[in-house]
């Protein structure tokens, strides 16, 4: 394998809702800025991959649009995954693996707010016998939740703290949306959302775009002074059938950590993609990250969920804390489907 | 199965999705600008051109087309189909002459119809002028 | 370096209007499963997949490869979903494909599929956006005025497209799968078929097919001890350009001019009319044969419709085009661009049956989507390069 590197990163601010600018306007700026501090020309970047889904824009092909920003003239070399911004990265990864490029940009942009995306979500289940009862995204991890209550791995004073920690952590985050100091007593007090979950248990909706800049062993040390490196990345998949899995274990994401070698030395902290308070633990477990392990100091998708780049951000986040020197080996994590279905897992090393 | 039963080769699941659609801040200037009669193209920050309509971007150079630009309403055909299959989203009555008209002072053409003239008589490199509704008509969001 | 790469085992559907006797996972199972029969593999040997299909309101579903993990024993193993417009067949060949080529896994499952009778693909087309008064409907309303264009500027002959359509509905009757079976077809009948987006005649265009192709690639190592004829992949490669921008020139766009140029030279083709024996390429319009000759470089810039008319491209010319009845006879969109793959693949393995072309060595598969603005293509040999 060829040795890969994280040289920049860039986001939006997230936000409730971009009402003002279009995904072009929106995605024009990150691009710009991710590409700036890659040290690397536009025209010198190998290939682009982005991710998202029509079912956000609300309209066919809409990844095509998205090219307007990027300045693909003289043509480039271009790819696409209906899928979070992470897998797009893996795309990128995999042609420089190839040794067909030597660098890579990967974004990836979304605007839940067009939309109702709880509702939108439930169109990813199976539509001959699940869709047609719409079980919305919050109803299906609430499932999840009791499966993880009602066998004692955590108690809903658990959820409430992550959810605190997540949302304390995101005042020093100016790009995150959902910020502030909980008390853990007072949320607990709040009614059911949907029971067990209440409404700090579930991520805020935001729109927004990323997008990372890799590039290969010598390239990567020549641009950048704090090149983070992929030293693993996996991912695989779960049952689609909530009934045949158990819902409180994710043996994907278990999986995809061994293949990218989570355990292979100290982690100090780690971005999960947990949408839901109660994933962060079972995601934690199934990485086998120890107590003290620092997660979402960013953050996290409890402070901002931008879907289709929440996984990215993940990645992105903490190679910039890797870079900024705020920890040495940092584990990422990227989620699609209902309850934690697909799992992707990158370790990063500064 | 105690019984033969047809077997089920289909069900019907509507689907219902809502959105609310973001046109973006340049398209905002192009669509604003119809309801006053206006053409208003944008050029691009870095290499002028001007498109019509502006999407937000110039996408040889990536950057924003922020510079509104009013052209003329006289244009010439770089191409046309005539267009004789219904669709869902179209209000046009069958069958129609769609074009591809260059705006004298853009550098990217844009679709209209020519409704004036027998198909027969219409082709490429014919000038042409843009035909206004009615103002009343003037909405370009509810059309 | 990469690994050296084959395709090991294909499998097709039957193309049809509407089969009503499969579900989404049993079509896409369906192509699988011939796939894996056809490579002498079984599922626990597939380490990873990769799946394509066209825009997802085609069908209804939101990410559908979620909800068929299972179908294509996606459990416990990476999964992929690539969606490169029309060109998406194509694409995800060569995602997969480059799995095995960097080394990451040795045997991987790649499918495409579109079931369009699921849905209303017109109405997934056509979507009233508010703020944009539409003009031209899907795809034919799109590509006709392109077509014109063409036909201003080359002069080729008014019946160049009706030519090319006669060719592609006799070849797919060489073709079990394919979905078209026009055994009275005559070229009256095509030019007396209505016109829809003129210049566009109704027999020039695609149907809208279900169906689902899936092909195994697997390494060097797998593909010499399988002991089964096997297409080496001697090159890929992917271009796109922007939908609409000043001075664009959309009837010969520079990503497929550049991307089949880049193409030949890491194939080491110097001259491909002479070298590649057959093509398979994406041709949804009659006309777009003749366009892509010259984009491929097959015949200088506004000559390309001299291939069709002095039968070049026909079965038994000298640069055999489509012999499968193309996407004109069976279009299931996503899968579309994947079984021009699979088609230049079977060629160069000798599995074409009435449609091979005798001593097939060296082939290429194309794609292209969005408005003429996404490609992918490959070139596949009975030997490695």
């Amino acid at each position: 394998m060829r040795d890969v590197a994280i040289v920049s990163y860039s986001q939006t601010p997230y936000v409730r809702s971009e009402r003002v600018r279009n995904e072009v306007e929106m995605l024009m700026p990150v691009i710009d800025a991710v590409v700036e501090q890659s040290g690397i020309a536009r025209r010198e970047i190998g290939f682009t991959c982005s991710g998202s889904t029509d079912y956000l824009a609300g309209q066919s092909f809409s990844f095509v649009m998205a090219v307007d920003a990027v300045g693909a003239w003289p043509p480039i070399k271009e790819s696409h995954v209906e899928m979070d911004g992470a897998w797009a990265l893996y795309e990128a990864w995999v042609k420089i693996q190839c040794g067909e490029v030597d660098s890579a940009l990967a974004f990836s942009f979304g605007r839940s707010s067009m939309g109702e995306t709880a509702e939108t979500l439930a169109l990813q289940t199976d539509p001959y016998t699940v869709a047609p009862l719409c079980p919305d995204t919050i109803s299906m991890a609430a499932l999840q939740a009791r499966v993880g209550l009602d066998k004692g791995l955590f108690s809903e004073r658990d959820m409430a703290e992550v959810a605190a920690r997540c949302r304390r952590a995101a005042k020093d985050n100016p790009e995150a949306q959902l910020k502030g100091d909980f008390d853990v007593d007072k949320l607990l007090a709040e009614p059911y959302l949907v029971s067990p979950l209440r409404k700090h248990d579930c991520p805020p909706i935001s729109d927004g775009a990323a997008a990372i800049v890799i590039a290969a062993g010598d390239l990567a040390k020549q641009v950048s002074k704090k090149p983070v490196w992929i030293r693993g990345i996996d991912h695989r998949l779960d049952s689609h059938q909530l009934g045949s899995r158990d819902l409180s274990l994710s043996p994907s994401t278990e999986l995809a950590g061994k293949k990218a070698g989570v355990a292979q030395g100290p982690i100090d902290f780690a971005e999960l993609h947990a949408p839901f308070s109660h994933q962060e633990l079972i995601l934690r477990r199934a990485l086998g990250l120890a107590d003290d392990v620092l997660v979402n100091p960013s953050g996290g998708p409890l402070a901002a969920n931008p879907i289709m780049s929440a996984g990215l951000a993940r990645i992105g986040e903490a190679s910039r804390r890797i870079a900024a020197g705020k920890g040495q080996r940092a584990v990422a994590h990227a989620t699609s489907g209902p309850c934690l279905q697909q799992n992707l897992v990158c370790v990063l090393e500064g | 199965m105690s019984e033969e039963q047809e077997p089920v080769t289909r069900i019907i699941t509507p689907v219902k999705v809502d959105y609310e659609y973001t046109p973006g801040v340049t398209s905002e200037r192009f669509l604003l600008g119809l309801k006053q009669g206006k053409l208003l193209g944008a050029a691009c920050d870095e290499c002028g051109r001007v498109y019509i309509p502006p999407r937000g971007a110039c996408p040889r150079c990536a950057v924003p087309t922020s510079k509104i630009r009013e052209l003329a309403h006289k244009g010439t055909i770089i191409t046309l189909t005539i267009v004789r299959v219904p669709s869902d989203n179209i209000d046009v009555e069958l069958p129609y002459c769609a074009a591809s008209i260059l705006l004298d002072g853009a550098d990217i053409s844009m679709t209209g119809l020519i409704q004036e003239c027998p198909f027969e008589e219409v082709r490429i490199g014919m000038r042409v002028e843009a035909v206004w509704k009615p103002e009343a008509e003037w909405d370009p969001a509810h059309r | 370096m990469a690994e050296h790469a084959a395709v090991v085992g294909i499998g097709q559907t039957k193309y049809d209007a509407k089969r009503l006797d499969v579900s989404q996972p049993g079509l896409v199972r369906e192509a699988a499963i011939r796939a894996l029969e056809d490579a002498g593999l079984e599922w626990k040997d597939i380490d990873a997949v990769v799946i394509g299909k066209a825009p997802d309101m085609f069908e209804g579903v939101m990410m559908p490869e979620l909800f068929l993990a299972e179908a294509l024993g996606g459990v416990g193993k990476p999964m992929l979903r690539v969606h490169t417009a029309g060109s998406v067949g194509g694409s995800t060949a060569i995602v997969a494909a480059s799995l095995v080529q960097a080394g990451i896994h040795e045997r991987v499952l790649t499918v495409s599929y579109e079931k369009q009778s699921e849905s209303n693909a017109m109405w997934a087309l056509s979507i009233k956006m508010p703020f944009a008064v539409a003009m031209v409907a899907g795809a034919g309303g799109f590509f006709a005025p392109l077509i014109r264009g063409y036909m201003q500027r080359s002069g080729a002959p008014e019946d160049t497209g009706i030519r090319v359509a006669l060719k592609d509905r006799q070849n797919a009757l060489k073709n079990q799968y394919a979905h078209l079976q026009m055994p009275d077809i005559s070229f009256d009948m095509i030019a007396n078929s209505p016109m829809l987006w003129d210049p566009i005649r109704y027999l020039e265009t695609c149907p809208s097919s279900d169906g689902a192709c899936a092909m195994v690639i697997a390494d060097a190592k797998h593909t010499k001890a399988s002991g089964r004829p096997a297409a080496w992949i001697h090159a890929t490669n992917m271009k796109t350009e922007p939908t609409l921008f000043a001075g664009r020139d959309q009837v010969m766009p520079q990503a497929g001019l550049d991307c089949s140029a880049e193409l030949y030279k890491k194939a080491g083709i110097q001259n491909p009319r002479a070298e590649i024996d057959c093509a398979e390429i994406y041709v949804p319009f009659s006309w777009f044969e003749p366009m892509w000759m010259e984009n491929l470089h097959f015949a200088p810039i506004n000559e390309g419709w001299k291939m069709t008319y002095e039968g070049a491209t026909a079965i038994d010319g000298d640069m055999p085009v489509n012999m499968s009845g193309g996407v004109l006879s069976s279009n299931a969109i996503g899968a579309s661009g994947m079984i021009r793959f699979a088609e230049a693949a079977m060629q160069v393995r000798g599995q074409a049956g009435e449609h091979q072309i005798e001593g097939a060595k060296k082939a290429l598969g194309h794609a292209y989507g969005g408005g003429s603005q996404y490609f992918s293509m490959w070139i596949v040999g009975d030997q490695p390069l």
